[in-house]
């Protein structure tokens, strides 16, 4: 009889990485569903394919890496990535932008930095940026959600397909797709906001249609995450809450120079899906709680800034990259302060 | 009213696993075959054996002594013999073998007679320390400290509030859980006494809300003292001294001091009740509480060990199914570590013993990489990072580490407890902690040993800048005689005259009587003879005042015959002076004759004298190095000094013979043996013996550096007749001072 010879501790919690991403898929789930009614089959589609791509890729790499596949191919990091990435692009996506945004995302987003745990970037938005930067025309062409044509209900499955296989003309895509109610109030100068939400079908009474629920569903999703205790809610206190202020600070009243009002800003384009899936994205976000918060805040400031003043139709995704930039930063200068010390450490120790 | 209580930081809830072992009251374990006893139970220096192997011993005897301050004796656990002393496996992570006593028992347990303190409040603080310290108690939670040196820590009035932990936080163990609801009494008359010692203004007992009976028990017990019992929400790791300090308190212990500083102490329950056996009941620490829990025993519970009773024989009693056994932890599952081992024993802090099932307590799955989640920050009872601190450490950055706090981690393991990517965290910081300090004592070291060089280098170079200053002074020195020589060569009348004024100078202070001009040769030589003996006699009589002791045989020998030496001198010169009316300007080979019958040796040509100068020229110097070296280390180096002794009597012997035939110019001498003694006193100072001779070889020297220029000044050819009436006279001084030197030597090969 031989005795296992281990240091402390000798129980472990029964948690894991794995069970973690899958508590975060399954919270996707009803911003899925509620996206799937509003905007068709297109979204599905889209998942599936950048599953299949970001699993093949990370198991490419692996082998490349000689690490054995299953092992690391169980932790769902993968899919989680894909997932995020699929949710972001439009659903009238062709084939290859999904493929050339998640290979992207998990090739050189994640495993050139060293595979999971090491990326400095968060892969999902880094495939975003490349797709909303290379092809702006694609990606900023989205359908319009269910209810905003009359008598018009969502793609069918057969021209989801086409959109997808890239078989669609261009002319037809057009006349199929709008611009975002982002887009429409950032590009709106003439009309006030009353005028612009009594002519405009694409906005609801809080936002956008269909996107206020999506993004209502995401906060539901993310609430069960808080609850469950896979992240703490430092982060996306900070984004929502520096938002809001934000667009309290700089809402214009109800003129044509509006902004939208903070509930607007909060239940469109991915502010949900951004506050509590993706900056609460361990690896690339700040460590300690209060670093966590000032993380959030900082996205909070730059997603209004580049929404309201900057080119793009939304901004989640860039600030959420220059703020994983300043993630070690943050973290070097919010250390807490250690039992028994006066004060907390700041910054990193000097080495001579 | 209940008191106020400060939550934990961090903290984790893992299952308790307390229930199986709290089914059945506290068993007494039977009797072990043997005992093995550490002589390290505790923290601090090992214990000194004070039995021998065949002896036979009591229960309750001691065996062995504490040594040093922060140390604990060991008592006997069982009666019977002692079979060996010797490293054997101790419980230790290491599974390391370490100095024991093992016992045989003789199966009577045949107790040693205990002193009883029923009136333990009239014994005075001290007599209380060294009950307690001569019990060998130690803190019986966990770490070991001995009580006694944790209690006489601080000044009587230091500590403003007295914890006694019964929080016992950890999964599975429940020995101070039984302990308080069965022996709450003893516990609190424990406490008294620690109380009396300390007197403290406040005294908290305090306990997790998971043990109600116990509480209960407690609050009974407790009743009309001044002892409060706090109750808390259970939380690992609550039970951590500072953790605890900060639930009942709100204080923090400041970062590398201890609870002390803040007037705070903590002692365990179990460590109470070993107080109170050991004053009230006089007993010593023999025995202990100890949960024998775990899937692959049939009856778990907690058992009353002796201390040192092997753990497969407590195991045996708890029914253990050996082949189920997967994994033994002594301690909980959260700090505890395993054991390779089942012949070790049960020693002071064994708390708990966890014969885990494979099922229960299973291997730890393969470590995925970290993704920052922050559970571990969370956990955390200290607020670190330990997703920083494992990233620095797998980057062995050190600096960083220590600038994170490293050394603020208690290694509770709450980090890894919750790590979703099973990384053996506190491994990692064990690892890095254990690299830092050896890094710091090699540093430590290097510092030394810079130190250590930069000091010989330095002395090197006085040592070699003094050498070159003395070269250069003896090359100026010989420029300077040389350039005396020849100008004495070219006009030999001034430096003639110029030296017997020295020589009239210096004898007018000793015998101005003797300085007339017209003495005979004879005379002149026998004076010098006898300033000199007188000058040794002085200098001998001068050290011996001031080495402030009385004379030893060998002093008081050397004065004798240096007395006897003078009065024969004086005898001669007396003689000499008498016979100079009588011839005229005879020859002094017929006066020389007559003063001494002995020292016939009358044809001795220069040359042979010349050879002997050389070679006494060549002792001195010989004689004067090793001096040199001798007074370099400032220490009576025995046989260098015994050596340099022997070179410088042979001198001394040779350059008297010399002087003998080297006549003319002995006026020098006196002028040159003051030379000698004013430089003396410049010397380091040496013991008396090194003195007295000294002083000798000085003269020596002196006595040499004259026959130096004695040997330049034979080519002027002194009359054949004064040499040798100078060699006669001389002659008898010379036997005298042979011998003198003779016994010198063999007195200082006694030294």
């Amino acid at each position: 009889m031989t005795l296992i010879r281990q240091t402390s501790p000798h129980t472990l919690k029964a948690s894991s990485t794995q069970a973690i991403m899958l508590n975060v898929l399954m919270a996707l789930i009803p911003g899925l569903l509620v996206s799937v009614y509003f905007f068709g089959w297109g979204v599905l589609i889209n998942l599936v394919w950048a599953s299949i791509v970001a699993v093949s890729c990370e198991a490419l790499v692996i082998k490349l890496r000689k690490r054995p596949i299953r092992f690391f191919l169980q932790d769902y990091t993968a899919v989680v990535t894909a997932v995020l990435l699929a949710l972001a692009i439009p659903p009238s996506a062709p084939w290859w932008l999904t493929l050339i945004g998640t290979s992207f995302a998990i090739i050189i987003g994640k495993h050139l930095y060293g595979g999971m745990g090491q990326n400095i970037f968060n892969p999902a938005m880094l495939g975003y940026v490349l797709l909303l930067i290379s092809f702006p025309l694609e990606m900023s062409a989205w359908l319009p959600a269910l209810g905003v044509r009359e008598g018009q209900g969502v793609l069918d499955f057969m021209t989801s397909i086409q959109l997808f296989a890239g078989s669609v003309p261009v002319n037809t895509l057009d006349a199929m797709t709008m611009a975002t109610p982002l887009d429409i109030l950032r590009e709106n100068n003439s009309l006030t906001l009353e005028e612009l939400w009594a002519s405009n079908p694409v906005f609801s009474s809080w936002a956008g249609k269909g996107w206020q629920w999506v993004n209502l569903a995401y906060l539901l999703g993310g609430s069960w995450l808080l609850y469950k205790r896979v992240f703490t809610w430092h982060a996306p206190a900070g984004m929502l809450l520096t938002m809001a202020i934000m667009a309290t600070l700089f809402y214009g009243g109800e003129g044509s120079n509006g902004h939208g009002s903070p509930l607007f800003h909060w239940l469109s384009g991915a502010t949900m899906l951004g506050a509590f899936f993706i900056i609460t994205d361990p690896v690339t976000s700040a460590a300690s709680n209060k670093g966590r918060f000032i993380f959030g805040t900082g996205i909070g400031i730059l997603t209004y800034i580049i929404r309201t003043w900057g080119g793009y139709p939304d901004g989640v995704a860039f600030a959420v990259l220059l703020m994983n930039m300043a993630a070690p930063t943050i973290d070097y200068y919010t250390q807490p302060r250690t039992y028994g010390h006066k004060k907390p450490n700041r910054g990193l120790a000097k080495l001579d | 009213m209940t008191r106020k209580t400060w939550p934990l930081t961090g903290g984790i809830h893992p299952p308790e696993n307390k229930h199986q072992s709290t089914q059945q009251p506290i068993k007494i374990a039977a009797l072990p075959d043997k005992v093995i006893l550490p002589l390290s139970q505790h923290i601090g220096a090992p214990a000194e054996p004070i039995v021998a192997v065949g002896d036979h011993v009591l229960t309750g005897q001691c065996i062995a002594r504490a040594n040093g301050f922060v140390s604990a004796p060991v008592h006997a656990s069982v009666s019977g013999t002692v079979t060996a002393i010797g490293p054997m496996p101790i419980p230790h992570a290491s599974g390391m073998s370490e100095p024991c006593i093992e016992i045989q028992s003789d199966g009577l347990d045949q107790w040693t007679s205990l002193k009883t303190n029923e009136n333990y409040p009239s014994l005075s603080a001290e007599k209380l320390l060294e009950i307690i310290q001569q019990a060998g108690i130690t803190g019986l939670g966990g770490a070991g400290f001995p009580t006694a040196v944790k209690l006489a820590a601080r000044a009587e009035s230091a500590i403003k509030t007295l914890i006694i932990n019964g929080t016992e936080c950890e999964p599975y163990i429940t020995a101070d859980d039984m302990l308080m609801r069965e022996r709450a009494d003893q516990i609190i008359s424990g406490i008294q006494i620690l109380h009396d010692l300390v007197k403290p203004t406040e005294c908290l007992l305090g306990v997790e809300d998971n043990k109600p009976e116990a509480i209960a028990a407690l609050k009974k017990a407790a009743e009309n003292t001044a002892i409060e019992i706090v109750v808390f929400p259970t939380k690992y790791p609550s039970g951590g001294e500072k953790q605890l300090i900060q639930i009942l308190t709100g204080k923090e212990v400041p970062s590398g001091s201890l609870p002390a500083d803040i007037g705070i102490l903590c002692q365990n329950v179990g460590t109470a009740a070993a107080i109170h056996d050991a004053v009230i009941l006089g007993k010593p620490l023999i025995s202990r509480i100890t949960t024998i829990t775990g899937e692959a025993l049939q009856q778990p519970g907690n058992f009353e060990v002796r201390l040192g009773t092997p753990v497969d024989f407590l195991l045996e009693q708890a029914s253990l199914h050996s082949e189920q056994l997967a994994r033994l932890v002594m301690g909980g599952p959260m700090m505890g570590f395993t054991l390779q081992s089942l012949t070790v024993p049960v020693i002071k802090t064994t708390n708990c013993l966890i014969a885990g099932t494979q099922t229960e307590l299973p291997p730890v799955p393969p470590a995925q990489s970290c993704i920052r989640c922050g559970h571990c920050a969370e956990a955390c009872p200290v607020s670190l990072l330990p997703q920083q601190l494992f990233w620095f450490a797998q980057g062995k950055e050190y600096a960083q580490l220590q600038h994170h706090n490293l050394f603020d981690c208690i290694e509770c393991g709450a980090c890894a407890y919750v790590c979703p990517s099973h990384i053996p965290l506190v491994q990692y910081y064990r690892g890095a902690k254990g690299i830092i300090r050896q890094q710091e004592l090699m540093q430590q070291k290097a510092a030394q040993s810079k130190q250590r060089f930069e000091a010989r280098q330095e002395r090197l170079a006085k040592e070699a800048a003094a050498k070159e200053a003395k070269r250069k002074a003896n090359a100026e020195k010989a420029a300077r005689l040389k350039a005396a020589a020849a100008e004495k060569a070219s006009s030999n009348e001034q430096p003639k005259q110029e030296i017997q004024a020295a020589l009239e100078r210096a004898k007018a202070k000793k015998t101005p009587s003797k300085s007339r001009p017209q003495l005979s040769a004879e005379q002149k030589e026998l004076k010098i003879q006898l300033a000199m003996v007188s000058a040794q006699l002085k200098k001998l009589q001068r050290s011996m005042e001031q080495s402030e002791s009385t004379p030893d045989a060998k002093q008081q020998k050397d004065l004798d015959r240096l007395q006897q030496q003078q009065q024969s001198l004086e005898k001669a010169l007396a003689e000499a002076t008498s016979n100079e009316t009588d011839q005229a300007s005879s020859s002094s080979e017929s006066s020389g004759s007559s003063s001494s019958s002995e020292g016939a040796n009358t044809g001795q040509d220069l040359k042979v004298l010349q050879i002997k100068l050389a070679q006494a020229k060549a002792a001195l110097k010989k004689a004067e190095r090793a001096y040199a070296s001798a007074a370099e280390k400032n220490a009576a180096d025995q046989d260098a000094l015994k050596a340099d002794i022997t070179n410088k009597q042979a001198a001394l012997t040779e350059a008297e013979q010399a002087l003998a035939k080297a006549k003319p110019s002995v006026a020098e001498q006196p002028s040159h043996s003051k030379e000698a003694t004013s430089k003396k006193p410049k010397k380091p100072p040496l013991d008396e013996k090194t003195k007295t001779l000294k002083i000798q070889v000085a003269m020596a020297k002196a006595q040499l550096r004259k026959l130096n220029k004695l040997a330049e000044h034979a080519d002027t050819a002194p009359s054949k007749e004064e040499v040798e009436a100078a060699e006669k006279a001389f002659s008898e001084a010379e036997t005298a001072l042979a011998e003198h030197q003779q016994q010198t030597s063999s007195s200082l090969a006694d030294v």
